[in-house]
């Protein structure tokens, strides 16, 4: 009887720090979509959402400055990004995980121990590499340094590894070229890897900040993180206007990651849990 | 006969086929820069044209350096202070939503991890609103309900600075690593609960025989990542402290410093050599944590 009172007690308690985190978190998020409606004056007045609904804010995000211009400018750079990365890192992939070849281990080692050394330490170089190429103020200049994932190719190797070759003699015997292997029986069946892959790559493209910040001078140019940092500056006190601007500039990777999100828990854990 | 010798070229060379785009552009903007940057790290320059060879003087400097040490300090802070914060709060959300009689686990799953949608940056302009003093959520429900003052400077006062920054991260990363503690604790064995239920184990110290040495590898993998990353930070405070380190550089980070050093005053080799610190620092402190975690012992047991 006692030890029932005590389970019980432990759930009670248990669910109160639940929901007490869960409030916790979601409450910063609450009060960003609450303040994009409401008035510079309700902003602070009321501590959520005001009797006042108004849409003056994103109003004038549109008006007074190029926002449009910035999200496609973001839109393009990450999608671009994505598509690049997801076809050079499951050819990758797929060529580490079925085929022995000359310098695979090689490779295979180099791409392991450069993971261990921080991206930042190649910024230096990289910024005199991209200005003698010329990409210096261009989307090229993130695009392409940006091209390849070792990330992407090991998560690839790692899904492409567990397909039986069954799959690929099967293919083989039907008169499939290596690429037709890859493009019509690798790729369709690694859906759930894809969306995965697509939605890390997106987020990180979509969200990185000190590279374009460093490689991009022209305003028109300017990705999302970075305009966004600028329009702090341009509209002091605009809070609601600068709200708004930060609640559409997530909203893309929501949307993503609604529709991948199944595919995205799974590929997160899996290099931790086999690894 | 000529197609069948198509096919077993075609064969024999696809995976060169298939990794030589990634590989030149592998080796140009991934492994070229290495060595370049450890090139650069005895250089001055000043500007693409101007490099004076100084040896390992950037790295004697660093020693000497007050603002490389204020960045290391900080970064050293704050990478302490969030891997401990956060981590034991992400096993323990995840060792409750895992328990079994729990209802409402994917809102909850959901809830916690949703801050890490919100990129860095964003985060950042987020947040530098809700810090605002007076008016700032986190003032306003702080007054409320402990009464303290609402006009707590978080990002104007030094001292302020790095709990500013350290609650931040919490929030962002909290539920990230929670699910990887969930997914590691499904796959902890449950007969191992039931043999020590049997031999009349606790729950401390089921959590210690059965729980702990089941999450060991993904436990010192989290350790791990969660640590680099904290080591990498810049967006966060760089946008919280209006583009600039923060009063009496409280919130100055290695990563800042090698952006400001390399990409604001324009010297790249000086960069590079605190890149490198940096490199060398991650890499020690990994091992390091991997050597105490017993990471490689646990491929044998």
């Amino acid at each position: 009887m006692s030890k029932s009172l005590w389970a019980r007690l432990g759930r009670g308690i248990s669910y109160f720090v639940l929901l007490f985190g869960a409030v916790l978190t979601l409450v910063p998020l609450v009060w960003l979509v609450a303040s994009t409606t409401k008035s510079k004056d309700d902003l602070f007045h009321y501590t959520f959402f005001a009797p006042h609904f108004t849409l003056e804010n994103y109003t004038s995000l549109f008006a007074k400055m190029p926002f449009l211009n910035y999200l496609m400018n973001s839109l393009f750079v990450a999608s671009v990004t994505v598509l690049v990365q997801l076809f050079f890192s499951s050819l990758a992939g797929f060529a580490l995980a079925k085929y022995e070849f000359k310098g695979k281990k090689a490779i295979v080692v180099i791409m392991l121990s450069t993971m261990l050394i921080p991206g930042q330490v190649l910024m230096a170089p990289l910024y005199e590499l991209i200005n003698l190429l010329g990409m210096m103020d261009s989307w090229r200049g993130i695009i392409v340094p940006g091209a390849v994932s070792v990330f992407g190719i090991f998560l690839f190797r790692q899904s492409i590894l567990q397909l039986p070759n069954e799959l690929m003699h099967a293919g083989r015997i039907d008169g499939c070229t290596e690429f037709r292997l890859y493009w019509d029986i690798v790729m369709p069946v690694s859906r759930p890897m894809i969306g995965a892959f697509c939605l890390i790559s997106f987020m990180g493209a979509w969200n990185s900040f000190l590279w374009p910040q460093i490689i991009l001078h022209n305003r028109s140019l300017y990705t999302l993180p970075i305009a966004l940092n600028q329009l702090r500056d341009l509209y002091n006190n605009q809070y609601g206007t600068l709200m708004a601007g930060t609640l559409l500039s997530i909203l893309p990777v929501v949307i993503l990651f609604l529709v991948l999100q199944k595919e995205f828990v799974a590929g997160l854990t899996a290099g931790a849990v086999k690894g | 006969m000529k197609e069948t010798s198509f096919f077993r070229l075609q064969h024999r060379y696809a995976p060169y086929l298939f990794v030589s785009p990634f590989l030149f552009l592998f080796s140009v903007f991934g492994v070229y820069p290495i060595f370049k940057s450890l090139q650069l790290s005895l250089y001055i320059t000043n500007g693409p044209r101007d490099h004076v060879f100084v040896g390992l003087g950037n790295f004697q400097f660093l020693l000497r350096d007050p603002d490389f040490h204020t960045a290391v300090w900080n970064t050293i802070v704050f990478a302490l202070c969030s891997v401990f914060l956060q981590l034991p709060l992400s096993l323990g959300l995840a060792i409750l939503l895992s328990q079994k009689w729990l209802k409402g686990r994917a809102f909850f799953r959901l809830a916690f991890f949703c801050p890490q949608l919100v990129g860095q940056a964003f985060v950042a302009v987020l947040f530098g609103v809700l810090f605002v003093p007076k008016f700032g959520l986190i003032n306003q429900t702080l007054s409320s309900v402990f009464g303290i003052p609402d006009d707590t400077k978080w990002l104007q006062n030094p001292s302020l600075v790095m709990p500013a920054l350290v609650l931040t991260s919490l929030w962002m990363y909290v539920g990230f690593n929670m699910i990887y503690f969930l997914a590691a604790l499904q796959g902890v064995d449950l007969e191992l609960y039931e043999a020590a239920k049997v031999d009349g184990a606790n729950s401390w110290q089921q959590f210690f025989a059965v729980t702990l040495p089941g999450i060991r590898p993904v436990a010192v993998f989290v350790l791990v990542t969660a640590t680099i990353g904290s080591f990498q930070l810049f967006e966060l405070p760089y946008i919280l402290l209006n583009n600039s380190a923060g009063p009496n550089k409280s919130g100055l980070t290695l990563v800042m410093y090698l952006f400001q050093t390399g990409f604001v005053t324009g010297d790249l080799g000086y960069a590079s050599a605190v890149g490198w610190t940096l490199a060398i620092g991650v890499l020690v402190i990994s091992l390091i944590q991997m050597r105490i975690t017993g990471a490689w012992k646990g491929e044998n047991a």
